[in-house]
């Protein structure tokens, strides 16, 4: 008796270490319960009608900028967990300047567009806390995280639009080129005739270089080649005249010469509507060509954001270092490719040490403590690393004595 | 001359054959002369549209027209060119995936498109092909040990009481823990999936392997590191790769020989340091001038190509290229230019350079 009770409780001791992160469906059943009653009151929220305006209206901090992420946190309330898909994210996109995310897939940069758009997927999709503030054309100022589902349409669309990164995915194959563009102008423009909505869908055609715009309003999605449907989907997001424009991975979906036109076309198109572009990509080499501002996220947190100048020619933070080290373009010479051990962490279980700290290569006793905070290095130089906090005081330092100074 | 014992071995392919087969590449192996394992002459693959059953009338798409080109030993041959230009049914064809239309592959002497059924089998575990996809490639039915060991044991590479422990050390070379033999494939991130697709290949002792886009769907921290592997398996192995993909940075690293392919046929061709420093195609020109570069102070002069590939289905007349070339002449739209060697090992097919 006693030595199969000895066997069996080996066997559960050994069973316990495999499966550390096993689910009893009652664990699942009491998590499913609690985080029903926090999207339900969340929901609630968020489908309210006939909000007044000034409930979410603020001021920007920077009147030159147009997007500013304070505090960003976006949350999956799943049935295993809550995934902090953005946990804290905060950066500033300035008027007139295209900014980079890159990252990871899975590190957050999808979902914090998504979040500015209020398109994350609802009911278990929400923003936790923290604000977007966002610069409109008329003057006002919209906390985009407090804006009800029901205003939020006034926004999306007119004010910034959204390029996809698969353009099939995102063009309804049933319906024409040319129906798909008129109804959003039928949207926003209550009252324009079928003439006239014809007329600026055309147009918007010729404004992203499709030769014989007249056919492709009339043709259907599948007609066209993968090229020629991203630049249906940006005439799209351009119809409205936007502010700005978040392109998601553009063009990760194209060849290398088409990628190459669609990047002058946008680049193009900045200048043209003057407003802003939010570009996210894994492509350093796109972000490098394109972005005047660049952000590194990792697991849900920004480690680096700089001009394009810093991020490129003196990356801090090693996971930054170590990205670019793995491009085979930058390092033909190098015997072996540089290459960062290991995968993202569970975005369930994150560790409260820094989330890189079991794939660096720079690792200090430091290290083991809390998670390090996003500190200057220079002006517009930010790293979150415990190897640079001495540097960062220094600055600090710097910037205070500058400041009494001056007093 | 052990290329033409191959020819002579090649008019009867039977099983003994394939024996002997082993032993002249042992002996060339030995010698260390440069032995070509892979000749593709002249090799065609069109598909069929519309109604198969009005001969007369039939079209094809030609999705490969006409590519001839040789691998040595142990090389990297790379293959690039935008999607639709036939690059992956040239893979494909190649392990007769796809049936040959026309023209011949030689593997070691061995003609792939006379081959009977069950010789071609037998011929498998010699060239392998790593999919693009490590999410649709492995089924989601079996563990990853049996993905692995399915073919070996089809082809008996090891006997059944070695079975185990030589996935074991497959899994382990391609930097699996042995561990994950009875695992699932959903429960592995992407790189970990083109690494079983990778032992899966590896598994068969193959010489050859035909890698289909393999690092395309992966994040570039990942890319890097299967890559890292592929270089690392072709020291210690000695595998000869078909590298298709259309990302030139990465071709550009691990390949000996490139060849740029536009609507099915080879514009260029040539050993990296051909293409690279000296492109001699106005195609191969636009390509390069359109790889990103990570660096936001470098500026370049940028080609830009107009318009998109057109349809293979109904190529245009003359030169291929010539409805997007910058420097297109009034031949061009006649007369289709030969492929023309200029160099040792560099060819290309334009009519910017002399065709006599």
């Amino acid at each position: 008796m006693m030595k199969i009770k000895e066997r069996l409780d080996k066997r559960k001791a050994r069973n316990k270490e495999l499966n550390k992160h096993y689910i009893s469906s009652k664990d699942i059943k009491q998590t499913a319960k609690e985080n029903h009653k926090i999207i339900r009151a969340m929901e609630r929220k968020n489908n309210r009608r006939n909000v007044p305006e000034e409930e979410y209206l603020t001021t920007m901090r920077d009147p030159d900028n147009i997007v500013e992420f304070d505090d960003l946190h976006a949350f999956f309330y799943t049935d295993s967990g809550v995934v902090k898909a953005v946990d804290g994210v905060s950066f500033d996109i300035p008027k007139k300047c295209i900014v980079g995310v890159v990252g990871e897939s899975g590190c957050g940069k999808s979902v914090t567009s998504l979040a500015l758009m209020k398109l994350l997927q609802s009911p278990q999709g929400q923003i936790h806390s923290g604000s977007i503030r966002y610069a409109a054309k008329d003057g006002k100022c919209y906390d985009i995280a407090n804006v009800p589902k029901i205003d939020m349409n006034k926004i999306r669309g007119k004010e910034m639009s959204m390029i996809f990164q698969e353009p099939m995915t995102s063009l309804n194959p049933v319906f024409r080129i040319g129906n798909q563009l008129d109804e959003i102008l039928f949207l926003h423009f209550p009252g324009i005739t079928k003439e006239e909505a014809k007329e600026k869908s055309i147009a918007m055609l010729t404004l992203v270089n499709i030769a014989m715009p007249d056919k492709i309003y009339s043709a259907y999605p599948h007609e066209l080649s993968g090229g020629m449907r991203q630049r249906v989907v940006i005439a799209m997001a351009l119809s409205c005249d936007p502010n700005l424009i978040i392109a998601d991975e553009p063009t990760t979906a194209l060849d290398v010469t088409i990628q190459a036109q669609i990047l002058d076309l946008l680049r193009d198109i900045k200048l043209k509507i003057n407003g802003s572009i939010m570009l996210i990509t894994h492509d350093l080499g796109v972000i490098a060509e394109m972005a005047d501002y660049v952000v590194v996220m990792y697991a849900g947190r920004i480690i680096e954001k700089g001009t394009a100048k810093e991020i490129f020619k003196k990356p801090m933070h090693p996971y930054t270092v170590g990205l670019q080290k793995s491009i085979p373009a930058l390092n033909l010479n190098a015997e072996t490719l540089y290459t960062i051990p290991g995968n993202v962490p569970n975005p369930i279980n994150l560790p409260d040490y820094c989330y890189f700290k079991d794939r660096c290569n720079k690792k200090f006793d430091k290290c083991d403590g809390p998670y390090p905070k996003l500190s200057n290095v220079s002006e517009s130089h930010k790293v979150a690393c415990h190897l640079f906090t001495e540097m960062s005081e220094e600055f600090a330092k710097i910037k205070a004595g500058g400041k009494n100074a001056k007093k | 001359m052990p290329k033409n014992e191959n020819n002579e071995l090649n008019n009867t392919p039977t099983k003994n054959n394939a024996l002997k087969k082993n032993q002249t590449k042992e002996r060339t192996s030995k010698e260390g002369s440069k032995r070509e394992i892979l000749v593709v002459k002249d090799l065609k693959k069109y598909f069929p549209m519309g109604s198969a059953w009005i001969e007369k009338n039939k079209s094809y798409v030609k999705a490969v027209d006409g590519v001839s080109f040789s691998i040595t030993e142990g090389k990297t041959l790379g293959v690039v060119g935008e999607s639709g230009c036939g690059k992956t049914t040239l893979g494909r064809t190649i392990l007769r995936l796809y049936s040959i239309t026309g023209g011949s592959v030689m593997y070691d002497g061995i003609d792939i498109r006379q081959l009977s059924r069950r010789e071609l089998t037998k011929l498998r575990p010699k060239i392998q092909i790593i999919f693009q996809d490590p999410y649709s490639s492995l089924s989601p039915r079996m563990t990853i040990g049996e993905i692995i060991g399915e073919a070996v044991r089809e082809h008996k590479i090891v006997p059944p009481e070695e079975f185990r422990d030589y996935i074991a050390s497959v899994m382990e070379s391609c930097g699996l823990p042995s561990y994950y033999y009875s695992r699932y494939p959903h429960e592995f991130s992407g790189g970990q999936r083109q690494r079983v697709c990778i032992a899966r290949a590896l598994a068969l002792k193959p010489d050859l392997i035909v890698c289909d886009e393999p690092v395309s769907a992966l994040d570039v921290s990942i890319q890097a590191q299967i890559i890292n592997l592929l270089v690392e398996l072709q020291k210690k192995f000695g595998i000869t790769y078909i590298f298709i993909s259309h990302d030139l940075s990465v071709v550009e690293y691990i390949s000996d020989e490139i060849m740029v392919m536009y609507l099915g046929s080879v514009v260029e061709q040539g050993y990296r340091e051909h293409i690279f420093d000296n492109p001699m195609h106005p195609y191969t020109e636009a390509l390069l001038s359109a790889i990103p570069i990570p660096d936001p102070e470098a500026k370049k002069t940028r080609i830009i190509l107009e318009g998109d590939i057109p349809s293979p289905a109904n190529p245009p007349k003359g030169c291929k290229f010539h409805t997007r070339c910058s420097k297109c002449m009034e031949i061009c739209k006649t007369v289709n230019p030969v492929f023309k060697e200029y160099e040792e090992g560099h060819g290309v097919a334009c009519h910017l350079y002399p065709q006599e």
